[in-house]
């Protein structure tokens, strides 16, 4: 059996006297689309920040590749390869899509040093126009990012966390504000991007925290339910749908 | 580059390199002080305008260069091991003062530099033993260049002016670099910055400390050019003139403070027509710049190619509307 990518242990969290994450553990093997649904204020997003280190953990442990990166800051996670994207638009909205992509993994290439004498692109402009062509954004290429229409900026976010190319990727609210048949075109690009392999040989595998649940059961190998700060399942989508607990307490009839 | 930018550029280097000589001295000197407060204003370019943090200190870089420099020629030395000087102490002061804005930012960050910039102020006031006080130190010499004497206006501008393009030819290479765009994206939004792995803490400060050097710099030729210092040019007003001048100029704009340092250094000159109504008239002129044009002269171009982009888009749509009149008619009923 393979080692899981990243393996959450009994996390837990409180904000006064709300028990936000009340000892959650999950694996995530690498390659694998995992799900996190459940209703608002079930703990999702702290646990995601959590994971992503915005914010400390009172107790329980994340470990990414068997190796321990509780309380890491996320520029240091980010150098170990955990991206990510936001529910809200966070794109460099003076710069060009371009540069966005560009920005988005120059970090990974030499010391702070060597790129003061690096080319301005340095040396991943193909790289960044290869994701400009697959998410279709080339005419807005060399556009500011922040005259894009909502749309375009979820997409430039999203293709600006997979430049650095992460082993794991979370992925808040994908398709939050998204029209209809973006959402689609949204799922097919996280199909294509977690089917191709990176260099290293590994695939990417990605945590999705949505409402959208055609979305969620289409996209994800495994999904998670939490309810009030605990897991209530883990399973296949088909086991999540059947599971008569979780329909009653989130997905209705 | 588009041609008109690049006739623009070639016109502007023939009007530095040959307008000074045709000047009166106080016109040489005027051209020589606008340079120094364009190298100045190009260091706040980029703690404020690239990067984002917005200080209200600048001006006491600008004194620390300025006092290093005449504080040691005083001393007998030369001002070739001054001026180094000058830029190390400017670049670790800048480095503390960066600290804050680890912390704090916005208005918040802007007070903590202007405290910053009044302590600075005090100490060049009160040192009298170091600083002269308010006498202020006198008889600062220039610079000799390889034995080539720079006291007569006119070579001592065209040192300045070399200084200013190598200065500037730095400031290109770095923003060329990927420290450009790192410097742009702490600024545009901090937080995702941090999940791309940038290291936002060290980009927070050597912005301040790298713009701190260019305002010591423009402080060490200051002292030489004016030949007498004291603490006024030091003070937090400077700071904000310089902050002003950034603005005017357009912030995160290349050649911002060299426009923005005109119309700080040289329109006040030519207000002076305008005599008691002189403030009145630059500070109405500022206040309509901020309505119309908050982000600074150099957005012009910009501002009208977005009009016209807009003139073109909404043009095409009304002609895809009359293309289709039985559906809109349609529509209508």
């Amino acid at each position: 059996m393979t080692a899981p990518l990243l393996k959450v242990t009994d996390l837990q969290k409180s904000y006064g006297a709300i028990r936000a994450v009340a000892g959650v553990s999950f694996e995530v093997m690498p390659g694998e689309i995992f799900g996190v649904i459940g209703p608002n204020g079930s703990g999702k997003t702290t646990m995601f920040n959590s994971v992503l280190g915005q914010i400390t953990p009172e107790a329980g442990s994340i470990e990414l590749n068997g190796r321990d990166i509780t309380g890491l800051n996320p520029r240091q996670l980010n150098q170990r390869g955990v991206g990510r994207t936001f529910q809200t638009l966070q794109v460099f909205g003076k710069m060009t899509v371009r540069d966005n992509l560009i920005v988005a993994a120059q970090e990974h290439h030499g010391s702070m040093f060597s790129r003061m004498f690096a080319p301005g692109d340095s040396g991943l402009g193909g790289k960044a126009d290869a994701l400009i062509d697959q998410f279709h954004i080339k005419h807005v290429a060399h556009k500011k990012a922040g005259e894009l229409s909502y749309g375009q900026q979820k997409l430039v976010d999203i293709a600006m966390a997979f430049m650095s190319d992460p082993d794991l990727v979370l992925l808040d609210e994908p398709c939050a504000g998204v029209n209809p048949s973006l959402v689609g075109g949204i799922s097919s690009l996280l199909k294509e991007l977690n089917g191709k392999q990176k260099a290293n040989g590994k695939a990417s595998s990605f945590i999705v925290i949505e409402h959208n649940m055609d979305f969620v059961m289409d996209l994800c190998h495994r999904i998670m339910v939490m309810v009030e700060g605990q897991v209530m399942a883990i399973g296949t989508p088909d086991e999540i749908r059947a599971n008569k607990q979780v329909l009653d307490a989130y997905l209705g009839n | 580059m588009k041609l008109i930018t690049k006739l623009g550029i070639f016109a502007f280097v023939v009007l530095l390199l040959a307008a000074p000589p045709t000047l009166k001295s106080y016109g040489i000197y005027l051209f020589t002080y606008w340079l120094i407060y364009v190298i100045a204003t190009m260091g706040l370019n980029l703690t404020v305008g690239y990067a984002g943090q917005k200080s209200l200190g600048h001006a006491a870089f600008f004194g620390i260069g300025a006092y290093t420099v005449a504080i040691m020629m005083q001393a007998g030395i030369s001002f070739w091991l001054a001026l180094p000087t000058a830029m190390l102490g400017c670049f670790v002061v800048g480095l503390i003062l960066g600290f804050p804005a680890l912390r704090v930012q916005a208005i918040y960050l802007a007070f903590a530099t202007l405290g910053f910039n009044t302590a600075v102020w005090l100490v060049l006031r009160n040192e009298e033993w170091l600083t002269g006080g308010t006498f202020g130190i006198n008889g600062i010499a220039r610079p000799n260049f390889f034995g080539l004497a720079l006291d007569d206006a006119l070579p001592y501008y065209y040192f300045v002016l070399v200084v200013t393009v190598i200065m500037a030819g730095l400031l290109w290479g770095l923003l060329a670099s990927p420290w450009g765009k790192a410097f742009k994206a702490l600024r545009d939004n901090p937080i995702r910055a941090e999940s791309l792995g940038i290291n936002i803490q060290a980009y927070t400060l050597l912005s301040f400390a790298i713009g701190a050097v260019y305002a010591g710099v423009a402080g060490a030729l200051f002292a030489s050019l004016v030949q007498f210092i004291e603490p006024a040019p030091f003070a937090v007003h400077a700071s904000i003139l310089m902050y002003l001048m950034v603005v005017v100029g357009g912030p995160g704009y290349f050649f911002g403070p060299v426009v923005g340092a005109a119309v700080g250094v040289l329109l006040p000159e030519w207000l002076r027509f305008a005599q008691a109504w002189y403030m009145f008239v630059f500070g109405s002129a500022v206040v309509l710049l901020m309505l119309w044009l908050p982000d600074g002269l150099l957005s012009i171009p910009e501002r009208l190619r977005a009009k016209r982009l807009a003139r073109e888009a909404s043009a095409a749509r009304a002609a895809a509307a009359a293309a289709v009149p039985t559906q809109a008619q349609q529509g209508a009923q």
